[in-house]
């Protein structure tokens, strides 16, 4: 018969315990994975056909971001080197792209070394390392989905991106830089999924810029390839940028006039992320709406 | 809430060693404030094929290694050499044979004489029979002929000399010099008027990665030396001639794989930011030049406004201002 004395209770008291909070954060990590596809609500028309130009409301532009965004001429995505180019990872999420997270697991441990994304947009995709290791030099490359890593909080797996190329958060022009750092917070609840996304940018934005993406778990989701081969377009001379000179870039005003939007109101940058700018908004001049064009 | 991730940045040590650097080349240029290279490190990065960066030695540094020996591009400053010869050494144990410099700056070729003399250039038969063993105990240096004729110009003024152990060896006067080394042709690409009167551009076909020299940066706003034959228009012409060696892989990124002057390893995206950049200021200040602005109008204008938090700088050897002169200049003079 055995005895059971009070030491190796306390033992198999102190082994439930370990294995209860276990559980408990085991359940805390809500594993992201899956096929999720995106829900558009009152940010589709910004989604969809894109950012109209000289729509700069809600974006924390500083002189800066707000020069670069003016000279910004749609012909630029005719080149053929810029044809093919990938959103970045802070801006992917935003485009009505299908998503789908996976997992890469060690073997051995069978702990999460690192998710994976795979956008439909471009099929473009994003490691985050879930294993500690640091994140590059300086000197390394910069690349369209950057160096990413992960960490828990709680229920939130929160993502820190560096070395990210260069590129734009809409098809306006709207400028983020090399520079930036973004963070992403994935927050799944059942089957809905919630990014907000963290843009630090130093070169374009006075503030931190963040806005959120909806997905739904979809098991029946089907992902195209996205094949993409540049070709000329438009016969240009070798080394031609399209670009408007500062100040002359005449679409600028289409946007406020079309909504009766002041048009200091889409150069006023950070103000106009905080819903107090609206007090201001009231006492700005508009623009005289166009007229309406007849029906075919 | 989580604190904001700093990255840290060269850009105030590139800019000392930048100002160190043509400060030696340079007439009249003030004396450079001390730079402590003891504590500094060299960094080797692998590229792809044969192909390493060294970073941390002044301008970058490019090394092809393979069974024939080593060839660098660019040497670095004179003071980090014995550390950049052991970054070498950790990559391969074989001869140094060539060193090819892409300009004369001495942030970049500073490091020859050291370097060249730890190497052994390819040599033998007639040419050693004639000259003796001197002829093979040192690494081949080889530059356009501009580098060699101005590193070899009487001093004048406040220019000091360049020691003579750090002059090119071997020089070309052709648009296009090539070397097949280590299994792998190598095309040399001389750039008119660009960084400078003789720059040239390294393209390795087979490991497929191009070391561009001071025509391409990351830290700053291209270096136009005017005082040496640099012109905007070469500088743009330059980076026009990388994006059209250059072929990148999947949407835009990778493939041909890209080493600046200084900075970080690039693709040819980065380039192709960078040579929009460069042109659409270019226009922007033709633009007021056509309207008969002065230099001090077009300074007035800000036609650097949406890149200075980028590229720009109020302070150092290379300022904003400094870059909107070198354009204004070029372009009138090319008006």
């Amino acid at each position: 018969m055995r005895t059971v004395t009070r030491g190796s209770r306390a033992a198999a008291c102190g082994v439930l315990l370990v294995t209860l909070l276990a559980g408990a954060l085991a359940r805390a990590q809500t594993d992201p994975s899956g096929s999720w596809s995106p829900r558009f609500d009152e940010d589709a028309t910004e989604r969809i056909p894109g950012g109209e130009i000289g729509e700069y409301l809600g974006f924390p532009l500083n002189a800066a971001g707000l020069a670069r965004a003016d000279a910004w001429d749609a012909a630029l995505m005719e080149l053929p080197e810029n044809q093919c180019r990938a959103h970045g990872s802070d801006y992917g999420w935003r485009g009505p792209s299908l998503l789908r997270i996976w997992t890469e697991v060690d073997r051995a441990t069978q702990k999460v070394i690192a998710y994976h994304t795979h956008l439909s947009a471009y099929g473009a995709e994003q490691t985050i390392w879930m294993d500690g290791r640091p994140h590059p030099p300086d000197y390394a490359p910069h690349t369209w989905a950057g160096f990413s890593t992960g960490e828990w909080d709680g229920d939130m797996l929160v993502i820190t991106t560096t070395h990210l190329k260069e590129n734009w958060l809409g098809l306006n022009g709207l400028p983020r830089s090399d520079q930036a750092t973004a963070r992403v917070h994935l927050m799944r609840h059942g089957n809905y999924l919630t990014v907000a996304v963290i843009i630090y940018d130093p070169v374009y934005f006075s503030e931190p810029f963040i806005r959120t993406i909806d997905f739904v778990y979809n098991p029946q989701q089907q992902m195209a390839p996205w094949p993409c081969e540049s070709v000329d377009e438009v016969d240009r001379p070798p080394g031609v940028v399209p670009h408007h000179l500062p100040g002359t870039n005449p679409f600028l005003n289409e946007y406020p006039a079309k909504y009766g939007i002041p048009p200091q109101a889409t150069r006023d940058g950070a103000l106009t992320m905080y819903p107090e700018y609206l007090l201001k908004l009231k006492t700005l001049p508009t623009l005289p709406r166009p007229p309406k064009k007849p029906a075919p | 809430m989580t604190p904001r991730l700093q990255i840290p940045t060269r850009g105030p040590w590139l800019a000392g060693l930048l100002w160190g650097a043509l400060s030696l080349v340079c007439a009249a240029a003030p004396a450079p404030p001390p730079h402590d290279y003891s504590k500094d490190e060299v960094h080797v990065l692998p590229v792809q094929g044969n192909v390493y960066m060294l970073v941390g030695a002044g301008g970058n540094i490019t090394v092809q290694a393979g069974e024939d020996g080593v060839l660098l591009v660019d040497t670095g400053v004179a003071p980090m050499s014995a550390k950049v010869l052991a970054a070498i050494r950790g990559i391969s144990d074989r001869p140094i044979r060539y060193i090819v410099n892409t300009h004369l700056h001495a942030d970049h070729t500073g490091g020859n004489e050291t370097i060249a003399r730890a190497g052994m250039t390819i040599a033998g038969g007639n040419v050693v029979g004639d000259i003796g063993a001197s002829a093979s105990n040192q690494a081949g240096v080889i530059a356009f002929q501009t580098v060699l004729d101005r590193m070899s110009a009487p001093v004048t003024g406040a220019e000091r000399a360049t020691p003579q152990g750090s002059w090119p060896t071997e020089t070309y006067t052709t648009p296009e010099r090539k070397i097949f080394f280590n299994g792998e042709g190598i095309e040399l690409i001389h750039v008119p008027e660009a960084h400078t009167d003789g720059d040239t551009i390294v393209f390795f076909r087979r490991s497929d990665v191009i070391s561009t020299g001071d025509i391409f940066v990351t830290t700053s706003y291209p270096i136009v030396d005017l005082s040496h034959g640099g012109n905007i228009q070469g500088v743009i012409a330059g980076l026009n001639k990388i994006i059209d060696l250059a072929i990148p892989a999947e949407l835009q990124e990778g493939g041909t794989m890209v080493i600046p002057g200084h900075g970080r390893l690039c693709d040819v995206a980065d380039v192709v930011f960078y040579q929009e950049m460069v042109t659409i200021i270019r226009d922007r200040v033709q633009d007021l030049i056509n309207k008969h602005m002065t230099l001090e109008q077009v300074k007035a204008a800000k036609p650097t406004l949406d890149y200075d938090p980028r590229y720009g700088s109020d302070t150092g050897f290379w300022t904003t201002d400094k870059f909107v002169e070198a354009v204004y200049k070029s372009l009138s003079a090319t008006h």
